[in-house]
């Protein structure tokens, strides 16, 4: 997927003069995270499982070679194949090598974050193999042509209405000319066209939620069911999965699941959490004949060991995100690339340059929502600050905002100074703005009154100067 | 080991030991990640699971009803009427998908004349499955079906309607429990293809967030539980 | 001059309470109070001396460092905080009206020095007695209730890093509901960011603007007719967008009404708001 993220400002514009998205992200805003709340309060040992989830996932990094030889070996025992992909371009390679080697046309698609991290879907097109996105989400935004706006939800920022004119639009030439008003008879019609071609498709690809090395499985949740017709009905199983995504154990998984869906969604548990070990067995009368598993990496093993390494821990709930105020306020296309929110601003700089997203890291007030929900504990706004070091370091800070903090750090670090200045400050904005209690427009101070009045301070001189007065 | 050529293997392996600033896992260490996959610890105990057996058929009634999928309990003499009785409640044709299973045969289908019955995997057009189940998760009101020549995994996905046949006796706490199972039946490293956990009929949230029933797997679940 | 008057006013009229647990106190004043709103270092003066403790201001402090920390730049961070803890070495407790400050010096300070032993240990100290001024009040020194008026609805924002780095959530709103003649009113989303953020206002000022908005609308939809916080730049933020949108609402800090200040021209107010108030009530 091609980044805007560089224009990320002018993305902010276009998000916030967006009539749409703005309706359909208030309602994103009170239904994620009222739902997270009710089921974690269901459950008593839910922060012990947090902790634990967060331990796991430290321990399996702390060990990925290992656990990595350890899924593999189990996956080729069992007649799977693995085949390791350093970078997005050698994915797709091999992808396309397994597409044509099973003589496909069309491969049936169940949502994966990492296949458009990679942008696969461009690829197999240019060479000829029709991709079929089956979430209803991503099949909605393939019929758009638009990037997912969330990782759990891609069509989150569009509304009934927008659906159904899309349906109309693309459905019209299958014999669907009814306009349809209901949610349910869209979901109906999506059901059945997409339906002919899970049983036409050649291979089936699916993203991992978890790879577990203890058996060599593929664990996949959904709510649709969609992943278990994609790895059932074609031909050839593809799993495309980054090298984080392995845990050791189906006991950790375990725990990790009571995470994810309650973070995700607020649901006890996802409708569909299926895992996939090989390809299908003797005397077995459904299933795939070949099941191939492909690890990227694409910059992660880097992370490793490194101040953002906990990043790696992410299991893509999407809480982050849904309890993000900023991404309340602007939605995931904006982010311009794959993971928008919270995730995004830290995960996006590194696997895209932090020249082009260096706006995300500091699009955030900090007020650490995402962290306060995150179900394996990664510390989000660390993280993001992180990013802002490493940008102040390599000179990638805007010059307006380096000059004006180098100035500030002038005076801060020279506490009589500062109290001369801050005396002088507090008097002229005090007299000037006294009469009215505040300004309506500051000149140096633009950014603010645009959008607000600036509270005038009261006279009588800044505070060290009346207490110095009054108790010399 | 691998079809990828080597030097890609080797290229991220090598990349995780420099980035971890150590060399393969050996001695000691090796020792605790070889103990840690043979017996692998559980996570914090799931208090709702610790129950004595009858109630866990409760929660697990509880949780699947929530989930949106129909409970009746009926003695096992009564499986096959109850079923034919849920096909006319429920508008539904009587031809059914069963899935070629032992402990399916037991139950009195020929009693029921009305019904057809074929036995085999699922089909696209099937609108009614029958299947029984490897196991069901109290703690959540989940199937767990494990694939095999007496459970093809199509049934569990194609058609409109899924019956299930589930054993009080198979109703377990958690999933760890479940995982104990497969492990008495399949061997420690040996999972069947697939395994599904099923959670209620399929459903979406993509349109505006509000929950529809029946995207692409069933839209109906009817469970019967066999008292015993 | 309302204003000196009126804080003259308020602090002199409390005696200090004798308590069991008389404590030499730092008021970390805050550089925004300091500079915009005097009145609320005051009303935390008044408070801590009601609770039996002595308090000093150190005065050669001037910031706690999140302007440099929060861009990245961390050798100025740094050079700030070993001033402050210089400043503030010595003291029983450093008290903060700011959930943002005390958060700084309480839970980032220390790992600026990971490289250096012992700053890190000083940084440590400092960050084990610095509290922000709510908490102080009632985990510490237990207060329960405060004897104040303030004849209003109020409504209270929990400003993020108080709510999320300290725990500061039912401290204040049990100060409050002691206060005579004050209802609380619970906005919906008071844990909600108000889009204030330091810099992050005038670096993003759209996304800032859209996130002010809804606060305010949260604000106004709560019926209160005053809105309270922890932190002045949170203050500042949502007053501001609320006299833009013409909103009659006052907003005051939470110090300033449990010490008796609620008679301030609110934040943003003209003099004559207040003394017109006065001369209805």
């Amino acid at each position: 997927m091609e980044s805007t993220s560089r224009h990320f400002r002018q993305n902010v514009g276009t998000a916030l003069a967006d009539p749409n998205l703005q309706d359909s992200l208030t309602k994103l805003k009170v239904g994620f995270s009222e739902r997270r709340r009710q089921a974690a309060d269901r459950l008593p040992e839910f922060e012990a499982l947090r902790d634990r989830a967060r331990d796991i996932k430290n321990h399996t990094l702390a060990n990925l070679d290992f656990y990595l030889e350890e899924f593999e070996r189990k996956v080729v025992a069992l007649g799977g194949h693995v085949h390791w992909a350093p970078t997005a371009a050698d994915a797709r390679r091999i992808i396309a090598d397994l597409c044509k080697s099973a003589g496909a046309r069309t491969v049936a698609k169940s949502k994966s974050m990492v296949a458009e991290e990679i942008a696969l879907n461009e690829h197999l097109e240019d060479i000829g193999i029709e991709p079929i996105e089956t979430d209803l989400g991503e099949y909605i935004i393939q019929l758009r042509r638009e990037p997912p706006s969330h990782i759990i939800a891609p069509a989150v920022h569009l509304t009934k209405d927008q659906v159904a004119d899309t349906f109309l639009e693309h459905h019209h030439r299958l014999g669907f000319t009814k306009r349809l008003t209901e949610r349910n008879d869209l979901v109906a019609e999506a059901r059945y066209v997409l339906r002919q071609k899970f049983v036409d498709a050649d291979v089936g690809l699916t993203g991992a939620n978890f790879l577990v090395a203890e058996t060599g499985s593929s664990m996949l949740v959904t709510n649709e069911g969609n992943a278990d017709l994609s790895n059932t009905l074609p031909r050839m199983h593809i799993v495309l999965a980054s090298i984080e995504k392995v845990i050791p154990t189906l006991e950790d998984a375990a725990v990790l699941l009571r995470v994810l869906a309650r973070s995700a969604t607020g649901q006890e548990s996802s409708a569909y959490t299926t895992l996939n070990t090989g390809p299908k067995r003797a005397g077995d009368l459904d299933g795939p004949e070949h099941y191939h598993v492909v690890l990227l990496d694409n910059g992660r093993s880097n992370v490793l060991g490194t101040e953002m390494q906990e990043i790696l821990r992410c299991i893509r709930c999407g809480a982050c995100m849904n309890h993000c105020p900023v991404y309340g306020a602007i939605g995931g296309h904006a982010y311009g690339w794959v993971y928008p929110g919270p995730l995004g601003a830290v995960l996006t700089p590194q696997l895209i340059g932090v020249e082009d997203a260096g706006n995300l890291p500091n699009a955030s007030t900090f007020c650490g929502r995402c962290e306060s929900v995150c179900p394996v504990r990664i510390p989000l706004p660390k993280l993001m600050r992180h990013w802002r070091e490493r940008e102040f370091e390599r000179h990638l800070t805007p010059t307006p905002v380096r000059q004006g903090l180098a100035l500030w750090s002038f005076v801060a670090r020279r506490p009589r100074l500062y109290r001369r200045l801050a005396g002088l400050a507090n008097r002229v904005l005090a007299l000037f703005g006294r009469a009215e209690g505040r300004y309506r427009g500051l000149p140096f101070a633009s950014g603010w009154t645009r959008f607000r009045d600036f509270p005038a301070p009261p006279t009588g001189g800044t505070f060290h100067a009346q207490w110095s007065r009054r108790r010399p | 080991m691998s079809d990828a050529p080597a030097n890609a293997r080797a290229q991220i392996l090598d990349g995780i030991r420099r980035s971890l600033r150590r060399g393969d896992i050996s001695g000691p260490a090796r020792q605790a990640v070889d103990d840690r996959l043979a017996r692998p610890p559980r996570g914090p105990t799931i208090s709702r699971t610790a129950l004595a057996p009858p109630e866990k058929v409760a929660l697990f009634c509880h949780w699947a009803e929530a989930n949106n999928a129909t409970i009746a309990r009926v003695a096992a003499a009564d499986v096959a009427s109850e079923v034919a009785s849920f096909l006319v409640r429920s508008n539904l044709p009587a031809e059914v998908a069963m899935a070629p299973s032992p402990q399916l045969a037991d139950y009195d289908w020929d009693g029921q004349k009305m019904l057809t019955i074929r036995r085999g995997r699922g089909e696209a057009g099937d609108q009614v499955s029958i299947t029984g189940a490897f196991a069901a998760i109290a703690e959540t009101g989940t199937l767990v079906m494990a694939s095999g020549p007496e459970h093809p995994v199509t049934l569990n996905l194609l058609p409109d309607t899924h019956i299930v046949v589930l054993r009080e006796r198979d109703i377990v706490g958690g999933y760890e429990d479940v995982w104990t199972l497969l492990r008495q039946r399949y061997g420690k490293d040996r999972m069947p293809r697939t395994v599904n956990t099923i959670t209620g009929p399929s459903r979406t949230g993509d349109i505006e967030q509000a929950m529809e029933l029946g995207a692409h797997g069933p839209r109906r679940m009817h469970i019967v539980v066999v008292q015993e | 001059m309302i204003f000196v008057a009126a804080i003259l006013a308020a602090v002199s009229h409390t005696p200090p309470r004798p308590s069991t647990r008389p404590r030499r106190i730092a008021l970390f004043v805050t550089c925004l109070v300091d500079l915009f709103r005097p009145s609320v270092g005051f009303a935390a003066v008044k408070l801590l001396e009601g609770a039996g403790c002595t308090v000093e201001v150190p005065p050669l402090q001037v910031c706690c460092g999140q302007p440099a920390y929060n861009s990245g730049d961390r050798a100025t961070t740094r050079a700030i905080a070993t001033q402050v803890i210089a400043a503030f070495d010595g003291y029983d407790a450093v008290v903060a009206p700011s959930g943002s400050c005390a958060g700084m010096l309480s839970h980032h300070y220390p790992g600026l020095f990971d490289d250096d032993p012992a700053m890190k240990a000083r940084a440590e100290n400092l960050a084990g007695r610095s509290y922000e001024l709510m908490a102080f009040l009632v985990d510490v020194m237990g207060i329960e209730t405060i004897e104040a008026r303030y004849d209003g609805s109020v409504t209270y924002h929990d400003s993020c890093s108080g709510l999320r780095e300290l725990g500061v959530k039912d401290q204040p709103r049990r100060l409050l509901q002691s206060v005579d003649g004050l209802a609380l009113r619970e906005m919906k989303s008071p844990e909600v960011c108000c889009g204030f953020g330091g810099t992050f206002c005038v670096k993003y000022p759209e996304i800032s603007n859209a996130m002010v908005g809804e606060k305010s609308a949260d604000v106004a939809a709560s019926g209160a007719d005053t809105l309270v916080a922890g932190d002045l730049g949170c203050l500042m933020n949502m007053a501001g967008k609320l006299q833009r949108e013409g909103s009659a609402i006052q907003v005051r800090h939470v110090a300033e009404v449990l010490a008796g200040m609620g008679g301030l021209p609110a934040i943003g107010e003209p003099d004559d708001a207040a003394s017109a108030r006065r001369d209805q009530g």
